[in-house]
């Protein structure tokens, strides 16, 4: 009994340690200028204020950046979603000369790290005049080959028979994939979409990279700048953060069960 | 959407071929050109003198054979990256592997209640924004008013600037990291510990094994292919520390904190110095490639 209240002790201490970071950002978010920079240190505003959050949303212009961060991170999950729900249905449910070989040549690929794309991409992109717009982010996201490996491994479940008799009464391909894949996968399209989305709204070094006008910077790179001129003013920077994270969080508590499916999924199957 | 149309109208077996390419196309023209041709292009620039002025003019660019890989092994700012990057994945990943287990351990026990929230908790970390965190955390480590020197001054410890002194930047980095990482190799630790069959356990009750001798006896070997799986994933991961210290410390103090990947990216897209920033790349992924390859091996001897 002692030992089960020590462990319950131990979880609740711990458990406040992992959150007491997110509490303090929070609490310093709603503290006027210099209040979070007192010994002790204050848990609870003195006095609460939104004050931080408005100047980040009159005098810095970050619902620019909040903006470019939403609309970045849903088109990439739009229209990767449907890149790879092609092609994952195309490794699971068809027969063509050398598919093992090529679905084995992709997997491997995994291990190359992204950093080494990165200059050459930033030339092609140059060359094509989309550094600083929209399609520099867009472009590499278009698809990846992790999601063409989750979706392979959910459709390959599909029983044949229902895409045969689908074919029988005269179902084109495309309304095969359209009609019978795409709803038989929905759950894995759902843990994908939030990986994809997660994934953009939190990348850092590429944005850092490619965009280059603060009006086009998403959150994370735009909070990095902000972090460079303000390094004494932490209650606006933990207004930064909270805006940076409670969309992501909200986002990952409405649909947990799907990521962490997801997880699941990327590493007991290997 | 237009093309299907045309492309798949007839339903005999011939017609399955082209209907997978056309399904195929969009991701594997976008992968090959955005992803394969980048990688080959990213290993011939680093043949190359690629700078500035190649930049601006395309006819400046001269092969330089291996110049750049000899003059990285010369240059001693990328032997400090190096030695930080080994430093972050050599202590962090086994912490963080650790701790992951345990706590994978506690929450899937049967004494535990509530197990949904306590891994929430521990998991939120692992969604939330990576530069945003950093923030969060370089204040909490702040010399004067950050929350960390306050708790410790309890115990009877004095300040200590944790971000600036050149000794605790890194272990700050790597607390900092583990806190929020731990969460998703947890996660696949519990999916590992679910499928152990529960029998094993019965069998090694009844002849009277202890807890711990459970837990080397059964535990451990059958979690081995997981943890092999997240001891590669941790260590690519890790070997990539970037954002952590360019919000943190931007590489300071006395270059103490600069990674690898910050080393590339100051060389690459500061300086423009574009083919030697390749090669810094490249080393990188010898190196991954090295070690996950090692790890396989180790899996397999020991299996």
């Amino acid at each position: 009994m002692i030992k089960k209240i020590l462990l319950y002790i131990f979880l609740i201490v711990t458990g406040l340690m992992m959150l007491a970071p997110f509490i303090w950002m929070l609490s310093a978010s709603l503290m006027y200028d210099g209040h979070a920079s007192t010994y002790p240190p204050r848990f609870i505003p003195d006095e609460f204020t939104l004050y931080q959050f408005e100047s980040l949303f009159s005098r810095l212009n970050v619902a620019r950046n909040l903006f470019n961060s939403l609309s970045l991170s849903i088109i990439v999950t739009l229209v990767s979603l449907f890149f790879n729900s092609m092609a994952g249905y195309a490794f699971a449910k068809y027969r063509f000369a050398g598919k093992d070989k090529l679905f084995s040549l992709l997997l491997s690929s995994m291990i190359i790290p992204a950093q080494v794309t990165m200059l050459p991409l930033f030339l092609m992109l140059k060359e094509m005049g989309f550094i600083n717009t929209y399609m520099a982010i867009i472009i590499p996201g278009l698809a990846n080959i992790f999601g063409i490996f989750l979706i392979r491994q959910y459709a390959l479940s599909i029983p044949d028979s229902l895409i045969e008799s689908a074919r029988m009464d005269g179902a084109t391909d495309f309304q095969i994939y359209r009609t019978i894949i795409l709803p038989l996968c929905l759950p894995i399209l759902i843990t994908l979409a939030i990986f994809t989305f997660m994934g953009t709204w939190n990348d850092f070094l590429w944005p850092l990279i490619a965009l280059t006008d603060s009006s086009m910077y998403t959150l994370p790179v735009a909070l990095a700048n902000l972090m460079g001129e303000h390094t004494k003013d932490p209650e606006l920077m933990m207004a930064g953060s909270v805006i940076t994270i409670v969309p992501i969080l909200i986002v990952f508590l409405v649909l947990q069960k799907y990521y962490i499916k997801g997880i699941m999924l990327g590493g007991v199957k290997e | 959407m237009r093309e299907n149309k045309v492309q798949i109208e007839r339903k005999d077996f011939s017609s399955g071929i082209s209907a997978a390419y056309f399904f195929l196309a969009p991701a594997l023209i976008s992968i090959f050109i955005f992803f394969f041709i980048p990688v080959i292009a990213a290993f011939i620039i680093s043949f190359t003198d690629f700078d500035i002025y190649s930049l601006g003019n395309y006819n400046n660019l001269r092969f330089v054979g291996l110049k750049n890989y000899s003059d990285l092994l010369n240059n001693e700012l990328f032997w400090i990256s190096l030695k930080n990057t080994f430093y972050f994945v050599i202590v962090a990943s086994p912490l963080s592997i650790s701790v992951s287990l345990g706590a994978a351990l506690i929450l899937n026990s049967k004494v535990v209640k509530l197990k949904g929230i306590f891994r929430l908790a521990y998991f939120i970390p692992v969604v939330t924004t990576l530069v945003a965190v950093a923030i969060v955390w370089r204040f909490i480590y702040h010399p004067r008013f950050g929350i960390l020197n306050y708790l410790l001054s309890f115990a009877g410890i004095n300040p200590i600037d944790w971000l600036g002194d050149p000794f605790w930047a890194m272990p700050s980095i790597i607390l900092m990291s583990i806190w929020k990482n731990f969460g998703y190799n947890m996660i696949i630790f519990i999916a590992g510990l679910q499928n152990i069959p529960e029998h094993l356990y019965e069998a090694a009750v009844l002849e009277g094994a202890s807890g711990w001798q459970q837990f080397k006896k059964i535990t451990l070997p059958m979690l081995a292919p997981t943890t092999v799986f997240i001891s590669i994933i941790t260590m690519i991961g890790n070997f990539q520390l970037f954002a952590e210290p360019y919000v943190m410390t931007q590489g300071g103090p006395l270059n103490k904190t600069l990674s690898v990947v910050q080393y590339m990216y100051q060389e690459g897209f500061r300086w423009w110095n574009m083919g030697y920033s390749a090669s810094i790349a490249f080393v990188l992924f010898i190196i991954i490639f090295i070690g996950t390859m090692l790890q396989l091996r180790i899996q397999k001897q020991t299996a």
